[in-house]
């Protein structure tokens, strides 16, 4: 019998096609908004300060010329791209344009002004940092073939259970507390997903309505009325590293920031290596790909699958501690304001891999730290327009403009031992 | 683990044949369809009484939940409370339990509702003097118009491009709460005076009217129960016979329940995606409408409440069935008018409703749970209902 398959397959190279036509008129399009928006009639002189002073790292241009140049390369890329196209570099040139792009954008917005570039990324790897767990928890998930749309319910219980445990006996346990909780959230959805074979997705969502429910129940119930005892866990500060972090530049980003940032690079670094390098690894995928295989090779598919999104969860729990004892200082009802869900879109973005989904993740901060600054200057593009910009480009991305994304085989499917 | 069961699911994948009875059961299962969400409510209720004794001690159970049966159901005033609180959730669950009969897991009920009832509030304020048997129509059509539109660009990318639309509705419902708040500040919609995203308020010939003032009791003006209740059941009926007995919803049942058995039997897929997420969007902007309309003659951020995600629960407690839908939004409507009752005279707080119907939810989803803590024998069946990433 031959049924007709999903027309992805029929129609790849005509799709391809259309694709890169598409990408290249796009290219020419945003030629002539850079050039007719932001250098037509655009004065004054932008500064890109890098050093810790004024005067230290400065990288003055012209805002009118800075624009004028980035439409220039993008017709040029655009012609390229209509004729002999990019190949397999398509997404790399496609990177890099969209960094010159708000490059020529930042350089109108703050004409006449200077921008500390290094306070700028500094506070995108900050505001990545619960993005980023939310998507490695889902990566860890999803890699052994359970999908999980809890993660924003993971967050929010992490945030709530860091900030009591964090206040009643030290922000270390809240730590601790907050990835157990993480972790147990993950154990329902294991056992909903795998045990009962529930729908992943709406055993997720459940996930995420329960947690809503029971943090928001309890911060009303409990913690208003000893707010003081219960829900004061303060602030972990950054910690400077020794000798990296007196690194001009790169030091003050990536090596004077608070321990989520360095337990980030930890579980990226742990994770890549672990997923692709070791035998856990090779099983945990060969589970999310294909578990009747694996079980074959005598694979325990429902321990996999168990450990792994246990671990997912204590991931996203400890990223959720980052919401109270990292950033705020106290647990406020849905304070996660779904993060959960945009990491959820940089685990897509990133292609269910730890590198992609951190590299996603900083997108998504950088569009967040990008709207803070451009506040402050006062673009005049209202404020609004700003932040739902990381939702339109999670859009964007997932509609497949960054090409076909393709998820572990059997994410989702419930697996039945023979 | 039985037997049949094993041999059932041996026969591949392209076959979804649990998920399919779950979804839309052949025939009547009354066992499964009454006995698990009665056993399901009644876990989730005495879960929620040891939270309450967990977090204020033995005494308050009682007052608690005798105050939510009281505000859910004794009295004009109570039953008015009511279904006013189920109307918007028949409309919102409607629009989520046709996309579950088409496969489609629609979370975006929620901006569909905003865009819907800010269009309304809209027309509702633009016009002057137009008798109330235009005006009305005139404002609920522009509200399903907007939820229309919030629903066909999900709907057109799934078709088109295969983007999933779990992920592409979470993402329109941010876009439209960041829309409704700038919108809200444009001179054209702001309320004059206030600095706050606020609307203007419609025009009286534009407000739903209430259907129980005339009755002969004591605050009868204050019986707030309106036209939209009606309308919300005619919406059920329309859906009721879309799905069983129309074509089109064939079509959407066949794509639901094997897209490439639909497309091999000749039913354009695409267009039938987008087409159900048209008509889910614009059911939900009528319930986004019913509110501004009905309840609050204005729009401000967050007049949808979490309408558009219980919306999620009540698809699934109803079966996705228009008429299982009515009988759950009148359960979560009950629990919500009682909830407040609960919480002022109790002192219980109403959060403790979203987790009893979050556990609600847990129980329809995994029946087998059930049967394990009540022993109970009622149909096969787990809950596989949506299809992951895959498109």
């Amino acid at each position: 019998m031959t049924v007709v398959p999903e027309t992805a397959e029929q129609v790849r190279v005509p799709a391809e096609v259309r694709r890169a036509r598409i990408l290249g008129f796009t290219y020419l399009l945003l030629a002539a908004v850079v050039y007719f928006l932001l250098a037509v009639g655009t004065e004054g002189e932008v500064t890109f300060r890098f050093g810790d002073q004024p005067g230290d790292i400065d990288f003055t241009f012209s805002s009118a010329g800075l624009a004028t140049f980035t439409a220039i390369v993008f017709a040029f890329l655009g012609g390229v791209q209509l004729t002999k196209g990019f190949g397999k570099k398509t997404n790399v040139v496609l990177g890099g344009a969209m960094g010159l792009f708000i490059l020529a954008f930042l350089g109108w917005a703050a004409a006449g002004e200077s921008l500390s570039m290094v306070g700028m990324l500094e506070s995108t790897l900050f505001l990545a940092a619960p993005i980023a767990f939310g998507a490695l928890s889902g990566v860890m998930c999803e890699r052994v073939g359970v999908i999980n749309i809890g993660i924003e319910g993971m967050l929010l219980t992490g945030a709530f259970t860091g900030a009591v445990v964090g206040s009643v006996v030290s922000p270390f346990f809240g730590l601790i507390g907050a990835s157990l909780a993480g972790g147990i959230l993950a154990l329902a959805l294991a056992v909903l997903a795998i045990k009962y074979r529930v729908d992943q997705i709406i055993a997720g969502v459940v996930i995420n309505i329960f947690a809503l429910g029971i943090t928001s129940f309890l911060s009303a119930q409990v913690l208003v009325e000893n707010a003081q005892e219960m829900n004061n866990p303060g602030v972990m500060g950054p910690i400077k590293i020794p000798i990296l972090g007196d690194i001009p530049v790169i030091g003050r980003i990536f090596f004077d920031q608070n321990i989520f940032i360095y337990a980030l690079y930890l579980i990226v670094i742990g994770m890549t290596y672990g997923l692709f390098r070791t035998r856990w690894g090779l099983r945990s995928r060969s589970v999310g790909e294909h578990p009747k295989a694996a079980d074959t090779l005598g694979i325990k598919v429902f321990r996999t699958r168990y450990v792994n999104v246990f671990l997912g969860g204590l991931i996203a729990g400890f990223g959720g501690a980052f919401f109270t004892l990292g950033a705020v200082g106290a647990f406020n009802e849905n304070m996660t304001a779904g993060r959960g869900f945009i990491g959820l879109a940089a685990m897509i973005f990133g292609r269910w891999h730890p590198v992609g989904a951190l590299g996603a993740a900083l997108v998504f901060g950088f569009a967040d730290s990008l709207q803070f600054k451009l506040a402050v200057i006062g673009s005049g593009i209202p404020s609004e327009f700003l932040l739902m910009a990381p939702y339109v480009v999670t859009i964007i991305v997932v509609a497949g403009v960054v090409g076909k994304a393709r998820p572990p085989a059997a994410d989702g499917q419930p697996y039945i031992k023979q | 683990m039985s037997e049949e069961n094993n041999v059932k699911e041996n026969e591949g994948q392209s076959e979804e044949p649990r998920w399919m009875e779950r979804v839309a059961p052949k025939e009547v299962d009354w066992s499964s369809l009454v006995i698990i969400p009665l056993l399901a409510v009644l876990s989730a209720l005495i879960i929620g009484a040891v939270l309450i004794i967990l977090t204020d001690g033995w005494g308050n159970v009682l007052p608690a939940y005798s105050a939510l049966f009281k505000g859910a159901f004794v009295g004009w005033g109570s039953i008015s409370e009511t279904l006013l609180a189920a109307t918007p959730l028949i409309f919102a669950g409607l629009a989520v339990g046709i996309g579950f009969r088409a496969g489609l897991f629609n979370i975006g009920a929620q901006g569909q509702m905003v865009m819907g009832g800010l269009l309304a509030v809209v027309v509702g304020f633009s016009f002057d003097g137009l008798p109330a048997v235009v005006h009305v129509p005139l404002a609920i059509l522009a509200g399903f118009l907007g939820g229309a539109l919030w629903g066909f660009i999900p709907g057109i990318l799934r078709a088109r491009t295969g983007a999933h639309e779990v992920i592409t509705t979470i993402m329109l419902n941010f876009i439209a709460f960041r829309t409704l708040e700038y919108l809200l500040k444009l001179p054209r919609i702001q309320q004059e005076g206030r600095f706050d995203p606020i609307s203007k308020e419609i025009a009286e010939s534009a407000q739903l009217p209430r259907l129980l003032t005339w009755l002969p009791v004591e605050n009868a003006d204050q019986l707030r129960l309106h036209l939209g209740f009606l309308i919300a059941l005619g919406a059920a009926w329309v859906v009721y016979w879309i799905l069983f007995k129309s074509t089109i919803g064939f079509e959407f049942r066949a794509v639901g329940a094997n897209p490439d058995a639909a497309r091999y039997g000749g039913i354009g897929v695409a267009a039938a995606i987008t087409m159900v997420m048209v008509i889910a969007g614009g059911l939900a902007g009528l319930g986004g409408a019913n509110e501004t309309l009905g309840v609050y003659h204005r729009a401000f951020p967050g007049f949808t409440a979490t309408i558009g995600f219980d919306a999620i629960a009540l698809a699934l407690l109803g079966r996705s069935h228009p008429a299982g839908i009515v009988a759950a939004s009148i359960l979560f409507g009950a629990l919500a008018a009682g909830g407040r009752t609960m919480q002022a005279v109790a002192g219980v707080g109403i959060d403790l409703i979203v987790v009893v119907q979050a556990l609600i939810i847990v129980f329809i989803a995994a029946p087998e749970l059930v049967r394990a803590i009540f022993r109970v024998k009622v149909g096969k069946e787990t809950g596989q209902i949506t299809r992951g990433w895959s498109t």
